[in-house]
């Protein structure tokens, strides 16, 4: 017993202490989060117009162009694996650039754009068409309507699939390690490649994001209580 | 106050409405009666462009309303409209469906629309509502409710579609009584619907459709009493 915790202090100990190598933890789980973070918001705003879009086209028949556009768009984005999209950005579109960080949220909100999109339009077509008729037939605009009455009502409607799409969203970002970006995954291992120990850096950063996923469940549970709010019979 | 001139509709290749023409002076209480299918709710929701004619012209208050160039968003500030499944905004508590669209389009401050929000609440004895939820009320409340939202935008004319028809029974009077009091105010109303009680009532004139045309105008007296379309006898035959 005594051994195996020397072992288990010694282990961390080349893990995380000797060179101060949880400085490459610390770098990766920042980027890990940033990346995640930022995509996620550039994909819930590009996720919130395209639906809109869709559905105003749907409805009004307006708009086709952009329609036809981000039909193509969706269909690209979900028809092509994202480690493709994000060496596509990183070796072909962003050649001028080495933010490699920033070309990540680029590829990753882009991506994530796609697949919220549809989940928010589901939301959208799942209100009731009294909402807005009754918003329209106060005055209300089809935005006002839209923005003020559907779209809440939609965002309740859809909160679960949203917080699978983060969740996901922040375990796909391990592969931004392609483009040389010190995420928690690299972190990993560059300390692997310098200990040649495989399975104490493996196990942490597993730990590091499986409480990340956990409390994004736990936020995303409250977040659902408190739209529920309204459901109160 | 409101000109329907020629109006057609079809939904694909079903003629919903056929060269309608008929003229509501401001004050007037329509009554709009008739089967399932006669088109009577789709006429409604064209006077506030619920539904877009397919060909035809309607006028209110001097504008043609289905002229492209129209605004319709400024029209309908000026006509309620009440609805058979109450729509009243789910993810907002009473006071804020009440006061969302004066406070929204400017009309009103929040302050104002708050302070009228409540006076009407309290004329509909439901002030202490006012923080509830939608789905915490009964269905009769709600109908209320959603009529008085349509008031805080102060209209100028009252469309009901249908307004006691997903109602339990018991509670249709409280709904009907609440029309009959704005009817007494002296808003100008058009009001589909199956009480013919209601009907006889509050209507100034009452309207017969089958088959997407008015088959029969009359006043009450003389719509119940002495009906001239054998149509409209056999449907009044089968529903007093």
């Amino acid at each position: 017993m005594v051994q195996f915790f020397e072992s288990i202090a010694h282990q961390f100990n080349r893990t995380f202490i000797v060179d101060n190598r949880y400085k490459y933890f610390l770098e990766g789980l920042k980027h890990t989060i940033i990346i995640a973070l930022a995509a996620t918001l550039m994909g819930i705003i590009i996720g919130i117009v395209i639906a809109v879009i869709k559905v105003l086209h749907k409805k009004t028949g307006k708009l086709k162009i952009l329609n036809t556009i981000f039909e193509t768009y969706t269909t690209i984005i979900r028809g092509t694996p994202v480690v493709l999209q994000l060496l596509i950005s990183y070796n072909l579109i962003f050649l001028n650039s080495s933010n490699a960080v920033l070309i990540g949220i680029i590829a990753f909100g882009i991506n994530s754009g796609a697949y919220v999109s549809e989940i928010i339009r589901a939301g959208i077509m799942a209100v009731d068409g009294g909402q807005t008729e009754a918003g329209r037939s106060l005055g209300l605009s089809q935005i006002q309507t839209m923005r003020l009455i559907v779209l809440p009502q939609a965002f309740k409607n859809v909160l679960p699939a949203l917080g699978n799409e983060f969740i996901a969203l922040l375990k796909e970002t391990s592969v931004i390690g392609y483009l040389g970006v010190m995420d928690l995954t690299k972190a990993a291992e560059s300390v692997i490649s310098r200990t040649a120990n495989v399975y104490f850096p493996y196990l942490s950063i597993a730990i590091i994001y499986l409480i990340m996923v956990h409390g994004l469940s736990i936020l995303f549970n409250k977040l659902e209580r408190r739209f529920a709010q309204s459901d109160r019979g | 106050m409101i000109e329907v001139k020629n109006l057609c509709k079809s939904f694909g290749k079903n003629d919903v409405l056929k060269n309608i023409d008929y003229k509501i002076e401001k004050g007037e209480k329509i009554v709009i009666v008739g089967p399932s299918g006669s088109g009577k709710s789709t006429f409604l929701r064209c006077l506030n462009m619920l539904e877009t004619p397919t060909s035809g012209e309607i006028w209110f208050e001097g504008i043609q309303i289905n002229d492209k160039k129209t605004k319709i968003d400024t029209v309908r500030q000026k006509m309620g409209m009440v609805f058979q499944q109450f729509n009243l905004f789910n993810n907002k508590n009473i006071i804020d469906n009440i006061t969302l669209a004066p406070v929204t389009l400017k009309l009103q401050t929040k302050e104002e629309a708050e302070k009228n929000a409540m006076a009407l609440l309290e004329r509909i004895g439901l002030a202490d509502k006012a923080k509830a939820y939608p789905s915490q009320l009964s269905g009769g409340q709600k109908q209320r409710i959603a009529i008085i939202r349509a008031l805080a935008m102060n209209p100028d004319v009252m469309l009901f579609d249908e307004p006691t028809s997903a109602l339990d029974p018991e509670m249709v009077g409280e709904v009907l009584q609440l029309m009959t009091e704005l009817a007494e105010s002296g808003m100008t109303m058009v009001v589909v619907t199956h009480e013919m009680g209601f009907a006889r009532e509050v209507g100034t004139k009452i309207l017969f459709m089958d088959e997407g045309n008015i088959l029969e105008e009359a006043e009450p007296q003389e719509f119940f009493n002495n009906p001239k379309n054998p149509r409209l006898k056999d449907f009044l035959s089968k529903v007093l």
